[in-house]
């Protein structure tokens, strides 16, 4: 490991992307990434092969991240979210073609334009396909900036090992923080890439890089074999982090900024002698479900903590096969859960437990 | 024996899907023929669109991408960008350039972007059973202007060479038809020069061909062409709107 340094979020995601070989990069001014735009632009045409365009839109950097993809270099494109739901067509056309590729989501405040402080309000758009047809995404929640970066490299790891596009799904709170981050390794990718789009140079066979099946039988074996991929990526790529799970009577599943506040919040309940845990997911696809099904076996009921209205609550709730009472401690529209909000919540949950 | 007339190396065996009488054959040829002259089949990378010529990515032989609706452009640029040394090309239709994806293409021209462009314009959408198009005609009765394009409500045809020609970028755009013989060998000529000018690294070109739609207009094929020649290239005039070599 390399020597701490000061770095906002959003620039330990770009750096971390060159320290993985991505040497092209696709962009579109929006708050709160634009510093991830901003340090590809100062970067990338210093290096040798270094690409760095600003898009006339989000739908055009998607696309041009599509055509990069196909030529089995690494590309990333990074947004907020009104930009990301743009970028979604794309997205799925990438996911169609079985084409690596990594997407950051800074997300902030919605719907519609919403606003520009942090928000996970993206989570349903993130883990449920986004776009349209049956696609996942790898789904990696950074809760620190060592975190943004060190998630940044396996997303393009992950999107290569499994031919999907992978993505970064931050918060504002994320992307503007500073905090010491020790950055990865030089690496680049591992896997051999014999679909990329290269020229033939008369030695093989074309190659195409589609999305479009008119056969239905045919569509749904590249359906099938996906999911297959899929199943794969659900038994070997589940991340999560157990905080204080030993003991605990009460677990708090919180992923990002909401799960840092959770954790003080555990630290101020176990003074007043309360047993209460975390499960932090850091992929929300796959998503931990293991991890909380076994919980629901030892605890007497989940807090699911959340900058939305609610959504990872339903995945929880799956998991955790109604087993447990799940209660909701949340804020919205870029405001965050307090350390009191989240102890009140839990506090519910406690006295709920008692009766 | 002799060959004196064979199909080009850069097109597969492939049968294609295209209607009766329909142009899009040929100039897939003419840009097939344009690869193997350059002798580029083994470095360039196609871009196909949404359209009519969709399934454009079995019908040439060297790589393929198939991109979404209008975005070509974009996804050309990601390629080229990524491949500098490579060739590549779109084959777009009016639907797919001049109405969703005119941002990309204007975009792509004013970045001078080094791809060539082939846009077929034949004033409707084929592929979706003949609705107008941003090319069709004023009048023109299509199935989504069944009383003829009224221009008050639907607006005005656009003239995608004369618009990019405003740009300071773009290298050459040329507007050819592939109504007749005469037009047809100098649409062969200005795909191929369309296609020298990115190897030697000009930048951008985009070729208008116009088209005809025989099953969509409701002409025989006989008659479609002579509406090109009677309608269509009074409205889109044949020509160079930019050639920035001529100009130097």
């Amino acid at each position: 490991m390399s020597e701490k340094v000061l770095m906002k979020g959003n620039e330990a995601i770009a750096e971390a992307a060159l320290r993985a070989g991505c040497r092209h990069y696709f962009g579109y001014p929006i708050t709160p990434q634009t510093e991830l735009t901003a340090y590809m632009a100062k970067r990338l045409p210093k290096l040798e092969g270094g690409v760095f365009l600003q898009a006339e839109s989000e739908i055009s950097a998607i696309n041009m991240v599509y055509g990069v993809a196909g030529t089995g270099k690494r590309v990333m494109t990074s947004s907020s979210s009104p930009g990301i739901s743009l970028k979604q067509e794309g997205i799925s056309y990438i996911a169609g073609a079985d084409l690596p590729a990594v997407i950051v989501n800074v997300q902030r405040g919605g719907p519609g334009l919403g606003g520009i402080q942090p928000s996970q309000s993206d989570y349903f758009q993130a883990t449920k396909g986004g776009g349209h047809g049956d696609y996942h995404l790898i789904v990696l929640t950074p809760s620190s900036v060592q975190e943004m970066a060190d998630l940044t490299h396996l997303a393009f790891d992950l999107a290569d090992k499994y031919r999907c596009p992978a993505m970064l799904l931050a918060d504002g709170t994320m992307g503007q923080m500073m905090e010491p981050v020790a950055l990865p390794e030089e690496t680049n990718c591992k896997v051999e890439k014999p679909w990329a789009v290269t020229g033939t140079e008369m030695k093989r066979e074309h190659n195409i890089i589609n999305s479009l099946y008119l056969s239905p039988e045919v569509l749904e074996k590249t359906n099938f074999e996906r999911f297959e991929r899929y199943a794969k990526i659900e038994k070997n790529e589940v991340r999560y982090e157990s905080y204080m799970m030993d003991d605990a009577e009460y677990c708090i599943v919180a992923f990002g900024i909401a799960a840092r506040v959770a954790k003080n919040a555990i630290s101020a309940m176990r003074k007043e002698g309360f047993k209460v845990g975390l499960i932090r997911p850091i992929t929300i696809w796959p998503f931990p479900k293991k991890a909380i099904r076994e919980a629901a076996d030892k605890v007497k009921g989940f807090v699911s903590v959340e900058l939305s209205m609610g959504q990872m609550i339903e995945d929880v709730k799956l998991a955790e096969e109604c087993l447990r009472p799940v209660l909701l401690c949340n804020r919205a529209g870029g405001m965050i859960p307090s350390v009191d909000q989240i102890i009140s919540v839990t506090k519910e949950l406690v006295e709920g437990g008692r009766k | 024996m002799a060959i004196v007339f064979e199909k080009p190396k850069s097109l597969t065996s492939k049968e294609l899907h295209y209607c009766p009488g329909c142009p899009h054959g040929i100039i897939h040829r003419l840009v097939a023929e344009a690869i193997d002259n350059l002798g580029i089949e083994g470095k360039t990378v196609g871009v196909a669109p949404v359209g009519c010529a969709v399934m454009a990515y079995d019908y040439f032989s060297c790589d393929m991408v198939e991109a979404a609706h209008g975005r070509a452009p974009a996804v050309a640029t990601g390629i080229k960008r990524a491949l500098p040394e490579n060739v590549v090309f779109t084959y777009q239709g009016d639907g797919d350039l001049a109405s969703i994806g005119m941002a990309e293409t204007v975009h792509a021209a004013t970045r001078n972007e080094n791809i060539t462009i082939i846009f077929v314009n034949n004033a409707i959408y084929g592929m979706t059973g003949g609705q107008m198009a941003p090319t069709s005609l004023p009048g023109q009765v299509t199935q989504t202007s069944p009383y003829g394009r009224d221009v008050k409500v639907a607006g005005y045809p656009i003239r995608v060479c004369e618009m990019l020609s405003a740009l300071d970028a773009p290298y050459y755009i040329e507007r050819v038809a592939a109504n007749n013989v005469k037009n047809v060998l100098r649409a062969k000529k200005a795909i191929e020069k369309a296609f020298r000018n990115q190897i030697e690294g000009k930048g951008f070109s985009l070729i208008e061909v116009v088209s005809a739609c025989p099953t969509n207009w409701g002409m025989t094929p006989q008659k479609a062409l002579e509406w090109v020649e009677d309608k269509m290239i009074p409205y889109y005039p044949l020509g160079v709107f930019k050639d920035k070599e001529a100009n130097a």
